[in-house]
């Protein structure tokens, strides 16, 4: 219709497009999936987009979705439109506020892209279950099940709000709909005007707080009037379906896209009638048609009006002849007889049709994002052909335990895509596949009149994350909210040859599709280089198969490794959707508007690229017989338990979905230490020891990210089996006897060849100073025999640590870390302190971890990268949630304590009946070094034995609480985004706790985990999301605001500034009695630096004083002495050579040189300034004030 | 007063004296400030290949993290949309520059490849520069390739970015070539107006502590400008060229040597940057006040008063005179050898 365009948009920037054109004030705050929402305002704001009445909104990001929901309630209640986007843990932390809001009749929308919230364990994706936690806060909600009803429903919502002065929260499937890009019609917004009645909104203002005409509200009120008061809204919630309706109908005049509260779908007199609200919907709609073409009566009400439910329209929209419906929820409702929506169901239908009540079930699908495909579908009209269908039901997974689950014709296909293409792209996060991919569905939807859908699959990595593009197009619209099928793709793209040992790919592929192999094989050896199972799908399926050696491609072109535009290039030319030269030209054209005038010379390479692609680009004859014997598939090694066999191994092969409920724990346990049987071989170089030239001086496993380089001290006689090329020499140092040798040792299969342990190796050759003690060779020459070598390294025993100097570098390298080859970014700044506090405490850790990046790399499945040592001690840790982790762990140390205590009265109340002398050196003992702690081990051992034969209740129960007569380490870890905002409350009271707790803050300073945002630990001037132009505003010194509490021990360092600093740190900081708060400088990729020179960063961020070394020891204090010590030298570099050497700051100077220029000029003042003020702490006398003073003053 | 006017690559200045590229032209009110301080022109700073080349790929990092992806984040930078590259940036400020000074302004491009010299000169002279001067700056390091090669390539940049470019264009050398006289005739020959002697280049340096090999920055003294007077005037004797010199020229006696050996204008850069635009004013002074008290007319009157053609004693010029050099010095009180 008039006044629309179309474009390509996913649903997070389809509901940003309303919402920012129609509020003036958006609070924000990042969560997945919802960040996406906040970073385009924001962006836009940066940008100065105008909403509809031509003023700029003003975005403003929160410390948490509590602070979001608090702003918005007082912009709103200031008069302005006003609003905020969430998700999952965020929507249940702005709860109390949408009460309020809903409490006081004042319009506004949350709009959420719905995800899980966190139970037995976290997930990011996408159910109802956040959404059903806000029933009863008085929001009306409405639901999106694509992106085109998101944009939709944004505006909708908004407008009925205003009308009805109901609040709203308008949801949609987080990813499957956020995430999914879509071809929409976009009204104009001359259009969107025309519908708004801008008498609501001068009445939403008049309601607005003001001395002019001022009034109460938010009071306190008695049991007298509460319940009345609180009855006194009912006529608004009584109107407001209707309100939403008049404006779905006002809307559909003017858009030509009409929508009800309650959209049935399928054959008017159907039998059997599924009921269900979200992206679910349009999969149950394309298989409803696909039904009743073969002849079945089926239906689908579609719920968009949740709350307030108009339960007579739901009811009314059925058919008269439904005999049986399905209704569907999202979410799981433990304990309840039913899931929420189907509890509804059945009480209108009680209520409205009680003569002709259909059978009934209620089932739950897609939590977590589980797919959910027209075969599941069909599996429910099936079931409800019975008599007495199943109820409860679940369908999408296999229950063997509650046996609730449905089962469903994997094979089922709906006809919805004839005459649609769909393609899969196998590629990594890091080569550009899926911007690539972006692209081309975009050039697709907008340069044909062709529907089009991109959706992006990523795994759970961040180093080495797998993508799977999922596109399809064709004329008909597209409504299948689900991933491609196995045997249904036209065209598969695999742009990593090791991708082939791994997936089996071609499963996905119909009969005739074509594959495209990047590979480095010519074509004429090609065939030989595939795995058997490709090459009889290639067969039996008549596939076409095409090869191109992309990364060589790319390298002539002066590229380097980017294959992307290259791979893009290659889908067009042999899918033919464009005319070729049309293709081409888009993608130069996108080439173009990327880089142009930006950097020429790139985009000329790529231009070059896009030109010798397809003279690169080699059919390859698909032989008559398969001739391979190359297997494909996930190996774990056989040595490994039986859990990784039957349920690691199968996630990582990506048969997760196919496990069954028996085989998953039930409450969210995991073994530690699954990440050891995970080979990646992600590295291309791996370090090589040299033994001549090194020291030992254990830098290179100090600051290794992976725990993938390791030195172990053992007798030469242990060196009997070991393998030919296995290299150990006498290590050096009076501390160690002769006989006793050292390896380092690299891990190559589990190494990401980041090279920071040869950059920071101090050591070179005398007459060739590039090599170094450690150096970079090729990985796959080296995996076999260096896997062997590895094999035997880790079997030989642990240095006695009774032996070790810990707080030399070579002697606590020498220890193992408990924490090893997670999934965190290759050359992450963060994990060498994670792994350094593995070593120097692991065996007696209990982590309590912040939601964030080392929440994920350190505990999302497939492995888990915490480990046990060989007596099977380690870090127990867990993850609560991203606000109360200071807290959390603060828990766990009372309650240890409390153990102790309750521990140590009972062994004192049993002294008489256990070896003589035995409790004294229990309860005596300090543990105050390795041998201390080794020695308390044995008496609680021998404890154990004697108390094994007391027959006594306080016997009994001390052999429960024997274990905390040892000591135990608390360490609560998080990230900025934690400690700074989100979490500092809590933080806070901890530090006031005066209890023993090791807190590590891992400040990347921004919200790393998704993906940048700022935090009160961004620096000033640095640009990150929600601070696209420069932040205006200084880092908070939170080690100063701990450092004020005196009786807590704070740490600043910089591991690759100072090693030995923050060696020093952590054993300072575990070895004091209260609290220890450590700040770690951790340099990430959202700095936009090469990571490889991860440690030059570090060093430019303390020599140009962003981040100064220090330690504050309380303990120096109750000595006389002060007890700051300041660890480094004055700023000696220009703060501006540190910030000009960060892409993070600047890109400003490109963007916005004067600001830039402001900024640095603030921020070269401001650490002077601090230097100069912690220099004047450092020097202060340190001495109690005097008494007689204090009498004295007293006295006055 | 004498006339301090001199001619340097068909543009008439007002005097012999040009701040060369150097940050100073990187803001107006530096610029403003050396042209209120009597400057005739004003060599821009350099566009630098290198620099381009280090900031398209930092951009390229920009748009490589901007699309890096995990489960959580699509990426990890905001899009700049206002993102401005050092090439535009560079045309904005030489629009800035001739828009708001009357002086003319020299454009610098400063290169290590042959690669985009064309079309920064395109743009550039589009942008309203008055004159050229063309860096290049090249260490010939690689053993398969002669010195007649490297001139030869110098040569061919040249002439491609004459033909290309309506601007006359000076060239700035380096000081080791080994036949300079026969060099810089054949860059006249292939259409420059101008040379420009000497370069100076950085040393990197060797950081002891690390065994890294760094870079140093050194700024120039009055002693390195003897070298730049020498082949000024043994340019000046052979050829009919634009000469400026660059390098060391800190005090006014500097100055007139250059201009006495044959110079058409004098160009400064350490003594602005250590002392600031004043300095000018002072050289200026001192250049007027010398051309007075030896009752010259003209700096054109002066100008290659004692080139290689014109001095008394040219043989000086030539001469390797390492032996009655080192043979006058004298030890230091207490050193003996």
């Amino acid at each position: 219709m008039a006044g629309q365009f179309s474009a390509m948009m996913d649903g997070n920037e389809a509901v940003a497009h309303v919402a920012h054109r129609f509020n003036e004030v958006i609070a924000i705050y990042p969560i997945t999936p919802a960040s996406p929402m906040g970073e385009h305002a924001d962006a836009w704001a940066a940008e100065g987009l105008p909403n509809f009445w031509g003023a700029i909104p003003d975005v403003v990001e929160m410390q948490s979705e509590a602070g979001a929901a608090g702003a918005i309630h007082g912009a709103l209640q200031a008069g302005s439109l006003a609003t905020t986007f969430t998700a999952s843990q965020g929507l249940l932390l702005m709860l109390p506020n949408m009460f309020k809001i809903a409490g006081e009749l004042t319009p506004t929308v949350i709009h959420v892209a719905a995800r899980t919230v966190a139970t037995h364990a976290l997930s990011i994706f996408g159910d109802h279950s956040d959404v059903m936690a806000a029933r009863s806060t008085g929001f009306a909600m409405l639901c999106s099940n694509s992106v085109q009803e998101a944009l939709d429903f944004a505006f909708i919502a908004q407008e009925a709000s205003l009308r009805g002065r109901i609040p709203m929260l308008h949801f949609f499937d987080g990813f499957r709909t956020s995430h999914e890009v879509s071809k929409i019609q976009v009204p104009e917004d001359e259009l969107f005007r025309s519908l708004i009645n801008e008498d609501a909104i001068a009445a939403h203002r008049e309601r607005g707080l003001s001395p002019e005409h001022p009034v109460l509200r938010g009071s306190s009120q008695n049991p007298d009037v509460f319940f009345q008061a609180r009855e006194a809204v009912n006529p608004h919630y009584a109107a407001f379906g209707a309100v939403v309706q008049q404006v779905m109908d006002e809307y559909g005049a003017a858009t030509g896209r009409h929508y009800s509260l309650y959209d049935y779908h399928g054959a008017p007199d159907a039998d059997r009638v599924l009921v269900l609200m979200g992206s679910g919907a349009e999969t149950a709609c394309e298989t409803v048609d696909d039904l009743n073409h073969g002849g079945q009566k089926t239906g689908v009400l579609r719920v968009r009006l949740f709350r307030p439910l108009e339960g007579a329209e739901l009811v009314a929209a059925l058919p008269d002849t439904v005999r049986a419906v399905a209704v569907l929820d999202r979410t799981k409702e433990p304990g309840a007889d039913g899931e929420p929506l189907y509890k509804d169901v059945v009480t209108a239908l009680a209520l409205h049709r009680p003569d002709a009540m259909p059978r009934l079930a209620g089932g739950r699908f897609g939590l977590s994002s589980k797919e959910f495909t027209p075969g599941m579908v069909a599996a429910v009209f099936n079931e409800l052909l019975s008599d007495r269908p199943r109820s409860p039901f679940t369908i999408g997974i296999h229950d063997d335990v509650s046996q609730l689950s449905l089962d469903w014709d994997e094979n089922f296909r709906s006809d919805a895509h004839q005459g649609c293409f769909q393609a899969l792209f196998y590629g990594l996060g890091s080569d550009g596949t899926v911007s690539a991919n972006k692209n081309s569905i975009k050039i697709i939807g907008e340069q044909t009149d062709l529907a089009a859908q991109g959706y992006f699959v990523y795994d759970s990595k961040k180093s080495g994350a797998v993508t799977i593009s999922h596109l399809r197009f064709g004329d008909r619209p597209i409504h299948s909210a689900y991933l491609v099928e196995d045997g249904e793709a036209d065209f598969v793209a695999c742009h990593q040859p090791v991708f082939l040992e791994r997936y089996d790919m071609l499963a996905k592929a119909k009969t005739g599709a074509t594959f495209v192999l990047n590979t480095d094989v010519p074509p004429e050896r090609a065939w030989d280089s595939l795995p058997r199972v490709f090459q009889q799908q290639l067969i039996d399926r008549e596939l076409k198969f095409y090869v191109i050696d992309a990364y060589r491609v790319a390298a002539d072109s002066g590229m380097g490794k980017r294959i992307n535009t290259i791979m893009q290039t290659c889908f067009f030319a042999i899918s033919g959707v464009l005319p070729q030269e049309q293709a081409i030209a888009s993608i130069k054209d996108a080439v173009e508007k990327t880089y142009g005038r930006k950097s020429r010379r790139i985009a000329a390479m790529n231009i070059e690229a896009i030109d010798n692609t397809l003279a690169n680009l080699h059919p390859v004859e698909v032989a008559t017989a398969v001739t391979s014997n190359m297997a494909c598939g996930v190996k774990m090694p056989d040595e490994a338990p039986d859990f990784v066999h039957r349920v690691t191994s199968e996630i990582v092969a990506g048969r997760g979905d196919l496990i069954p409920v028996s085989l998953l724990p039930d409450d969210g346990t995991w073994p530690l230490g699954t990440a050891a049987y995970e080979k990646r071989n992600l590295a291309l170089e791996i370090p090589v020891w040299e033994t001549d030239i090194c020291t030992h001086c254990g830098k290179c496993v100090f600051v290794c990210p992976h725990s993938a380089i390791r030195s172990k001290a053992f007798p030469e006689a242990a060196l009997a089996d070991a393998p030919a090329t296995f290299k150990s020499i006498q290590i050096k140092g009076k501390d160690f006897p002769q006989g006793v040798h050292i390896a380092y040792q690299v891990a190559p299969e589990d190494c990401t060849g980041c090279s920071l342990c040869v950059d920071i190796c101090p050591i070179r050759d005398k007459s060739n100073a590039s090599r170094k003690a450690v150096n970079m060779a090729a990985q796959p020459p080296l995996r076999e025999t260096e896997a062997a070598n590895w094999a035997f390294f880790d079997s030989l025993p642990e240095y006695d640590h009774r032996e070790i100097k810990l707080s030399t570098m070579k002697g606590s390298m020498l220890l193992e870390p408990h924490f090893e080859f997670s999934g965190a970014c290759v050359g992450c700044g963060e994990t060498p302190y994670i792994r350094l506090a593995s070593q120097l405490f692991g065996d007696r850790m209990l982590v309590a971890n912040a939601t964030g990046c080392s929440s994920i790399y350190g505990g999302n499945l497939p492995t888990t990268p915490w480990r046990t040592n060989a007596e099977g001690r380690g870090p127990a840790w867990n993850n609560s949630l991203f606000e109360d982790n200071a807290e959390f762990g603060l828990g766990m140390r009372i309650a240890i304590d409390d153990q102790r205590r309750r521990a140590r009265q009972l062994l004192d109340s049993l002294r008489d009946e256990i070896a003589p002398g035995l409790a004294d050196e229990i309860l005596e003992c300090r543990e105050e070094d390795e041998a201390g702690i080794y020695e308390q081990r044995q008496r609680v051992v021998q404890l154990r034995d004697e108390l094994q034969g007391i027959d006594r209740p306080q016997a009994r129960q001390l052999l429960q609480l024997a274990e905390n007569l040892c000591h135990k380490s608390v360490w609560i870890i998080g990230g900025d985004g934690w400690a700074y905002d989100i979490g500092f409350g809590g933080l806070d009271h901890v530090l006031a706790s005066n209890r023993n707790v090791n807190i590590l803050v891992l400040d990347t300073e921004v919200y790393s985990n998704t993906g940048g945002q700022t935090s009160k630990a961004t620096p000033r001037g640095a640009v990150a999301k929600f601070s696209a132009g420069g932040k205006p505003t200084p880092k908070k010194d939170l080690a100063r605001l701990a450092m004020d509490y005196e009786n807590v021990y704070v740490a600043h360092v910089a591991y690759g500034a100072k090693d030995t600093q923050t060696l020093n740190a952590f054993l300072e900081a575990e070895s004091y009695p209260g609290v220890s708060l450590i700040i770690a400088y951790s340099p990430c990729i959202a700095h936009g630096v090469d990571m490889s020179l991860n440690h030059h960063q570090q060093n430019l961020a303390v020599d140009s004083g962003h981040w100064p070394l220090f330690r504050f020891d309380p303990r120096k204090g109750e000595r006389g002495q002060n007890p700051l010590k300041l660890d480094c030298k004055p700023p000696s570099v220009p703060y501006r050579e540190f910030v000009q050497s960060e892409t993070r700051f600047n890109m400003l100077w490109y963007a916005n040189p004067g600001k830039a220029e402001a900024l640095l000029e603030e921020a070269q003042r401001e650490v002077g300034e601090r230097f100069h003020r912690y220099q004047q702490l450092a020097a202060m006398e340190w001495s109690p004030a005097d008494e007689s003073e204090q009498d004295e003053g007293a006295e006055k | 007063m004498s006339d301090l006017t001199v001619d340097y690559l068909g543009l008439s200045l007002k005097n012999p004296l040009l701040p060369s590229a150097s940050p100073l032209s990187r803001h107006l009110d530096s610029a403003r400030h050396l042209e209120d301080a009597g400057a005739a022109g004003i060599v821009m700073y350099s566009l630098f290949e290198e620099q381009i080349l280090a900031e398209e790929r930092q951009y390229e990092r920009f748009i490589h993290n901007a699309a890096l992806g995990h489960g959580e984040a699509s990426s990890f930078l905001p899009d700049q949309p206002d993102y401005q590259g050092t090439l535009d940036s560079y045309l904005e400020q030489l629009q800035r520059l001739k828009e708001n000074l009357e002086i003319p302004v020299i454009a610098s491009l400063n290169g290590v490849t042959d690669s985009g010299w064309v079309e920064y000169g395109r743009e550039l002279a589009g942008a309203g520069a008055d004159a050229l001067e063309l860096n290049l700056y090249y260490l010939a390091a690689d053993d398969n390739e002669s010195a007649a090669e490297v001139e030869a390539r110098y040569v061919e940049v040249l002439a491609r970015l004459v033909a290309a470019v309506d601007l006359p264009i000076a060239v700035k050398l380096s000081p080791q070539f080994t036949s300079p006289v026969h060099f810089v005739r054949q860059l006249q020959q292939a259409g420059a107006r101008g040379a420009v002697i000497f370069n100076r280049f950085y040393q990197s340096d060797i950081n002891l502590e690390t065994l890294q090999v760094e870079p140093s920055l050194q700024l120039s003294s009055s002693y390195e400008s003897l070298l730049r007077v020498r082949w000024t005037a043994i340019l000046r004797g052979s050829l009919d060229i634009d000469l400026a010199t660059t390098g060391g020229f800190h005090e006014p006696v500097d100055v007139i040597k250059a201009l006495l050996a044959g110079a058409n204008a004098v160009q400064l850069c350490s003594t602005l940057l250590q002392h600031g635009p004043t300095r000018l004013q002072q050289l200026l002074a001192g250049l007027a006040e010398w051309l007075e008290r030896e009752e010259y007319e003209s700096v054109r009157q002066m100008q290659g008063s004692l080139s290689y053609r014109h001095a008394a004693n040219p043989g000086e010029y030539e001469r390797q005179n390492y032996l009655s050099v080192l043979d006058s010095f004298t030890p230091p009180p207490g050193v003996r050898y």
